[in-house]
């Protein structure tokens, strides 16, 4: 089954590190996602920009959505990336985001939610 | 990442935050830092056992603004400290100071943090140390060796700035909505005037180009203090698009690389597209500002994909835009040198020569002015302005940049006099 592994942290932090620990974190990272694109079961990899590069369209009861800047809400933790992978079970996906976990020690949380919908589609970065 | 190093980026987030409620609470700066290092200190002991609070910042506020009474109790009568395991069951407490500190809060004590660094009085360079030392936390002796001094004489100035601002105090009462917008007009200038400090020398001083990372940072924190603010967006928009030419600015001996001239696919790329998502941003709201269209100027540099698709034509108007906005010689011959480009040496020269009063000690203005004459084939007249370029200059940098003009000049007369 396909999970989405959805990556919660509070961005402050993230943006707090020098550039060598963020650097650091991404390669140790990296080695997880090697691990399971070597067994053929990573799909796509998303670090997002921070929230304040964000715009959010609402969709109102009346008339055109609002275009709004960023997301608004007061949540200690963003949304900052996710990935999707292939797991048997549940328990492979929790160890997967684990892995994560222990590869970046900045608080936070992971959210593992499987896909209904999935289309790969043919664009390149 | 270990353990402390997250702390200490945790530690670092919370600092803005953290030390302006302080401040708040105390009315006084040295004492406000004081009780963040002691919450800071206590954190690293804490945390680490007995895992990080829910609330990094409440936790930071309460604890440091306990050690400062305690502190001033102190010194009052000498009463013993109360113990540690005081702060082992902060959460309620800790959930009751998170409630209070809402954000609303919060950015009103973030900008007067930000906005007591601005003060009228203190130089640029006073100022602009005092936000780097106090709101981003950055040691003094980091500063000290971005502004190439010595870290005595750095301690001395943010010391004697701080008195500065303490002897005229920001009121702490709530600013009402023009005072506010004061404010963060004040701050965003400030965040740009660190970041040009770095940016002058950060391609080839590494302590430099942190000044740059620092800017940025405030300048992040800023917008999520003020998320609808298109200035703001602009500001950071414009930081990030210039600091992702970086990598690219300097050669293998660290001479400085000119945008033309730069290796685009050195720039960086993260940089590059939240700047370029800012700016789209920002220019959706229709209030065009000095940032923005400076930022828009730089986004169309950082779109193309080499130095001859520069949309020259695009630029000219921005230019114009700017102008427009925030009239001044040096924005017109940033101009004239976009005239050049999409228009001609001829009409750019037009642009360039009223402005020689203004400009006249300006060290660009006569390095664009012979470069323009120069393609116009006057190369008298071109040496000479090229001449009054070398003597202005203020970097090594950009007397060999002119140098190579003169070189050049030379090569082109010695071979008409060959073929004469």
């Amino acid at each position: 089954m396909l999970y989405a592994v959805l990556c919660y942290s509070d961005e402050n932090v993230v943006g707090s590190w020098t550039k060598e620990e963020d650097d650091a974190c991404l390669a140790r990272l990296a080695q997880v996602q090697d691990g399971m694109d070597q067994k053929g079961k990573l799909g796509p990899v998303v670090r997002l920009l921070p929230t304040t590069a964000a715009t959010t369209l609402r969709k109102s009861s009346t008339g055109e959505p609002l275009v709004i800047d960023g997301p608004f809400a007061e949540t200690k933790e963003q949304f900052l990336g996710f990935y999707v992978a292939d797991c048997d079970t549940l328990d492979e996906a929790i160890d997967f985001a684990k892995d994560l976990a222990k590869a970046n020690p900045v608080q936070g949380s992971y959210e593992i939610r499987p896909l209904s919908i999935y289309k790969p589609s043919g664009l390149k970065p | 990442m270990t353990d402390s190093a997250w702390i200490a980026a945790a530690l670092a987030a919370a600092r803005p935050q953290a030390l302006s409620a302080l401040l708040r609470y105390f009315r006084d700066l040295d004492r406000a830092e004081e009780a963040f290092q002691e919450a800071s200190l206590r954190a690293i002991k804490t945390w680490p056992e007995k895992g990080p609070p829910r609330e990094p910042v409440a936790w930071l506020v309460f604890v440091g603004r306990n050690s400062g009474i305690d502190q001033v109790r102190k010194t009052r009568r000498n009463v013993p400290l109360p113990a540690d395991d005081i702060l082992s069951d902060l959460d309620d407490a800790e959930a009751d100071m998170a409630e209070r500190l809402d954000n609303e809060h919060y950015r009103d004590d973030i900008l007067r943090l930000l906005f007591i660094c601005c003060h009228p009085d203190l130089p640029a360079t006073q100022q602009i140390a005092l936000a780097l030392r106090v709101v981003a936390g950055v040691p003094t002796k980091q500063i000290a060796r971005a502004f190439l001094v010595g870290e005595a004489a750095m301690e001395q100035r943010i010391t004697r700035a701080k008195a500065r601002v303490a002897a005229n105090a920001v009121p702490f009462d709530p600013p009402d909505a023009v005072a506010r917008a004061e404010r963060l007009g004040a701050v965003a200038l400030m965040l740009y005037l660190i970041f040009n400090e770095g940016y002058s020398r950060g391609h080839s001083d590494e302590a430099a180009a942190r000044l740059c990372d620092e800017a940025i940072r405030l300048g992040r924190l800023l917008l999520r203090l003020f998320p609808t603010e298109p200035e703001i967006m602009g500001l950071l928009a414009l930081m990030l698009l210039q600091h992702a030419r970086n990598p690219a600015r300097a050669d293998a001996e660290g001479n400085l690389v000119l945008l033309e001239d730069q290796d685009r696919s050195r720039w960086n790329g993260q940089m590059l597209a939240e700047g370029l998502a800012l700016v789209q941003k920002a220019l959706r709201h229709g209030e065009p500002g000095a940032y923005q269209v400076q930022a828009a100027i730089a986004a169309r540099h950082g779109v193309a994909q080499s130095a001859a698709e520069t949309d020259w034509a695009g630029i000219e108007q921005l230019y114009g835009l700017l102008e427009a906005l925030q009239p001044s010689p040096v924005v017109t011959l940033n101009r004239a040198v976009a005239v050049s480009k999409a228009r001609g040496p001829a009409a750019a020269l037009a642009l360039v020569e009223p402005l020689g009063e203004r400009l006249e000690t300006y060290f660009h203005f006569h390095g664009v002015r012979g470069g323009l004459l120069l393609q116009l084939g006057q190369h008298a007249a071109a040496r000479e302005a090229f001449n009054r370029a070398i003597a202005l200059a203020g970097s090594p940098a950009e007397a060999a940049h002119i140098r190579r003009h003169l070189d050049r000049l030379a090569g082109l007369d010695d071979g008409k006099a060959g073929s004469a």
